[in-house]
């Protein structure tokens, strides 16, 4: 495995939306978010999340040190058995399972963070965002929960969007009952007609060297990921999606070189001035502001 | 006093959970003391110091928003990672299909406060350090914006900026505001018995947009 990351990160991601609905409010009938003050339209953090995981899973396919702890298929626990025996534990009772860990607990006072390398080592989505591990000792601190080094924010259009409710009808009908009285059946779709988002992230060097060991390979594969991660993800519902622009801060320091919030101030994006209504990512101009970045910082614009 | 610093934090969004409705969560309407202590450790800490949060501003007006989201309820079982650990074949991750559940948060939007705060020194502090070092420190990296990780307001996925705030008079949403009852919050957690960790509250009164924490009472 490649080095651990030595330099702070920060970055910009820009996708949009056509037709489609990019992250659905269960709120509000799985409508598009929308902050209802300003208009403008929302993308959840952990919507973001779950597009970068199914993206490693499908190229990595479950290799070595690539797996996948939250996925979206096949129930939990489902060979606790199992692996009893495997353990040498034969008695399939879960009482003594617990025994066998106190005694573990009793003799190696590190096994939580013995476990906790474990998966992070194996697990990209636990190196990458953290995850929440119960402990064998009640209240001994942290040992179970990892914080990651990439953290995401909610991502907002940059444009008031607005949702638009499309019926549609199908013929085939679901019951027999209903089939007697009706010929089709209707639907809804909601969809937002353009938006572009912008999301924007953090990687901590520090969290990656003290905790997950996430490495310059494994920073490779989020880059990757973020541009690709509405690639695989087409479905009826979702429209057309693409990522426009990941722009990346690298710091030359593990603590980084200057404040976050002066590096996303350098990147505007505005509606260009004779659109009134944007349908196109081409109705936006995105520009990097090169004088408010230190020269330390180098800018890469990686789509 | 000499150790003590102002920072300005700001952000979107900001989530403080109060512990009596955290599975919807719902947050308090300014920062914690506890989360503000966070804000700062994100910038800087070391065993040998331990900060003390003094005063909150509360810069901008208080307002809410919500947002329901699909969330997993587990945890990984350690128990589960030690079997695999020791070599059991066997499937280890949380299915979302089976362990979906969806929460709604309400949340804190366009916050902005000023944190006064100082730090102490602990017995666990090295020969060579001292006040003095970990105040070089802290300042030069409030300064260049330096932090171990980026500072967040309750979660993570609420970045919190950060900036030495070097003004006097700090003007809040509430200048006017003789006294604001906000009930009792969330001081900080006891760790002083790390096998009991204990969480202590405190009455809550803003006075004219400032939380005033140095005497305050604190309740088990």
């Amino acid at each position: 495995m490649s080095e651990v990351i030595k330099n702070r990160y920060e970055f910009v991601v820009l996708f949009d939306v056509e037709n489609g609905n990019p992250n659905g409010d269960p709120d509000a009938g799985n409508m598009p978010r929308i902050d209802p003050e300003s208009g403008l339209g929302l993308v959840t953090d952990v919507c973001l999340k779950r597009k970068i995981r199914n993206y490693v899973e499908t190229v990595k396919e479950d290799t070595e040190g690539f797996k996948i702890y939250i996925k979206e298929d096949i129930p939990l626990n489902r060979s606790d058995r199992e692996a009893c025996k495997s353990l040498g534990i034969e008695e399939t009772e879960d009482k003594k399972v617990t025994d066998a860990l106190k005694k573990l607990k009793k003799s190696d006072p590190d096994a939580d963070i013995k476990l906790r390398d474990y998966m992070c080592s194996n697990f990209y989505d636990i190196r990458t965002f953290g995850a929440v591990m119960t402990t064998f000792v009640k209240a001994s601190l942290n040992c179970g929960q990892v914080r990651g080094p990439v953290q995401i924010g909610f991502a907002r259009s940059i444009a008031p969007v607005i949702s638009q409710e499309v019926t549609i009808t199908r013929v085939a009908i679901t019951t027999e009952k209903d089939a007697e009285n009706k010929s089709t059946e209707m639907g809804r779709k909601s969809i937002v007609p353009y938006g572009l988002y912008r999301a924007e992230g953090y990687v901590s060097a520090n969290l990656a060297r003290k905790v997950t060991g996430f490495s310059e390979g494994d920073l490779e594969l989020l880059w990757e990921a973020i541009i690709n991660m509405f690639e695989n993800d087409h479905s009826a519902a979702r429209g057309k999606m693409a990522v426009r622009e990941l722009i990346v801060f690298k710091h030359s320091k593990e603590l980084g070189d200057c404040p976050a919030y002066k590096l996303f101030d350098a990147v505007e994006v505005r509606k260009k001035e004779d659109v009134e209504y944007p349908r196109k990512y081409q109705d936006y101009t995105v520009e990097i502001h090169e004088e408010k970045i230190p020269d330390s910082v180098e800018v890469k614009r990686m789509v | 006093m000499g150790v003590g610093v102002k920072v300005r934090v700001w952000g979107n969004y900001a989530l403080f959970s109060r512990p009596e409705m955290k599975v919807e969560r719902c947050s308090y309407d300014i920062i914690t003391p506890s989360a503000a202590r966070g804000i700062l450790e994100a910038v800087y800490w070391h065993p040998g110091m331990r900060w003390v949060v003094d005063k909150i501003h509360v810069v901008n007006p208080v307002q809410f928003t919500s947002v329901r989201r699909n969330e997993v309820k587990s945890k990984i079982l350690a128990s589960n990672v030690l079997q695999v650990y020791n070599g059991a074949k066997k499937p280890l991750y949380i299915s979302t299909k089976a362990d979906i559940v969806q929460r709604a948060s309400l949340l804190l939007r366009d916050v902005e406060y000023v944190i006064e705060a100082h730090f102490e020194m602990t017995e666990r502090a090295n020969e060579t350090d001292n006040p003095g070092k970990f105040k070089d420190i802290i300042m030069r990296r409030l300064r260049r914006g330096e932090c171990f990780h980026m500072p967040y307001f309750g979660c993570r996925e609420f970045p919190a900026n950060f900036c030495l705030c070097e003004e006097e008079d700090i003007r809040t949403a509430y200048d006017e505001v003789e006294e604001k009852d906000l009930g009792f919050m969330l001081f900080d957690m006891d760790y002083s018995d790390r096998t009991h960790i204990q969480p202590m509250f405190f009455r809550a009164v803003m006075k004219q947009g400032v939380l005033d924490l140095r005497d305050c009472e604190v309740v088990r």
